[in-house]
């Protein structure tokens, strides 16, 4: 499987997300943001990052850039899109998944394993995650409290696009295993088409076992089977 | 010609830095705060211009990318000396 990684000035986790896809037998390549084609990708990975500085707003200027354009044609033809961390906030900007990202309920930038429970396990990111497993993932952010009006909430869980909460080691989703004040305690979410898919933790930084932990790997292998199930 | 932005985050949105600035001027003894909201002003500087074209074109750029509607309300003045 072939992984577009998007590279914008002040990416940090591109070599992150092609080191993942490549050390689990994928090839991925870089695809720099002033780019209008995506080249022969299987699936497009935003990874996190400080896209412009974060001036204005997380991911408002990224939006605007031409390789954009192209993910957002990509998407509307099915083509699998995940955004990871700076990549949600771009996506939520871009008006691809609903709602947006604000700054931490705590003001501080929080960098720390958190334990996600997977809500829906039908979407392409989440196939290959077993029922009942928690996932052990890193989160590193200043600016993932995901907010969405009351009405786009119930949408969002009248369609099942609550992909992961932040939960406790038992799997408990309760206010003091949210790091970062969230709606819901909502980790990530997908489209109502379930092709675009965003989330706050790295499952790039959770793909080999000196890092800590593998649960990474389950969602690469998500998108993996879901690809090919699709191609055959 | 200058547009003045300011935009605001909506009052359902967590706004922690304005509680934290809050808290601050309570605590220095500045009393009856009910509530302080953090954002941000911009200055638009135009060489010349038609001020209804102005005006409609940076009501659509507030919009578009200077504020996200799910999260802030901004406003607009044009400054026209």
């Amino acid at each position: 499987m072939n992984f577009a990684v998007l590279q914008f000035p002040a990416s940090n986790c591109d070599q992150d997300c092609l080191h993942a896809a490549r050390s689990l037998g994928h090839s991925a390549s870089l695809i720099w943001h002033k780019e209008s084609a995506l080249g022969a990708a299987d699936a497009v990975i935003i990874p996190g990052g400080f896209s412009y500085g974060d001036y204005l707003r997380c991911g408002a200027i990224a939006r605007f850039s031409p390789v954009m354009q192209a993910v957002q044609q990509f998407a509307s033809q099915g083509g699998l899109v995940l955004g990871i961390c700076n990549g949600f906030q771009i996506l939520c900007e871009a008006g691809m998944l609903p709602g947006a990202l604000v700054r931490n309920r705590s003001l501080q930038f929080r960098c720390e394993q958190v334990f996600l429970k997977t809500l829906a396990h039908d979407s392409p990111f989440t196939c290959q995650i077993p029922t009942n497993r928690l996932l052990r993932i890193p989160v590193a952010h200043g600016d993932g409290c995901y907010f969405a009006d009351g009405p786009e909430l119930e949408d969002l869980k009248s369609h099942n696009q609550i992909l992961w909460q932040y939960c406790t080691a038992h799997g408990d989703v309760i206010d003091d295993a949210n790091p970062n004040g969230s709606l819901l305690n909502i980790a990530g979410i997908c489209n109502r088409n379930r092709n675009v898919a965003g989330l706050m933790p790295h499952p790039d930084r959770a793909c080999e076992s000196m890092l800590g932990s593998t649960d990474g790997r389950t969602i690469f292998e998500s998108l993996t089977v879901s690809f090919l199930k699709k191609a055959a | 010609m200058k547009a003045r932005v300011t935009i605001t985050p909506k009052r359902a949105v967590l706004d922690p830095q304005g509680k934290a600035v809050q808290n601050a001027l309570e605590h220095m003894g500045y009393s009856g705060i009910a509530a302080v909201h953090v954002g941000k002003y911009l200055e638009i500087e135009f060489a010349s211009g038609d001020t209804p074209q102005i005006r409609q074109k940076l009501d659509e750029a507030c919009r578009r990318i200077l504020s996200n509607p799910v999260i802030e309300d901004y406003s607009l003045v044009i400054d026209e000396s």
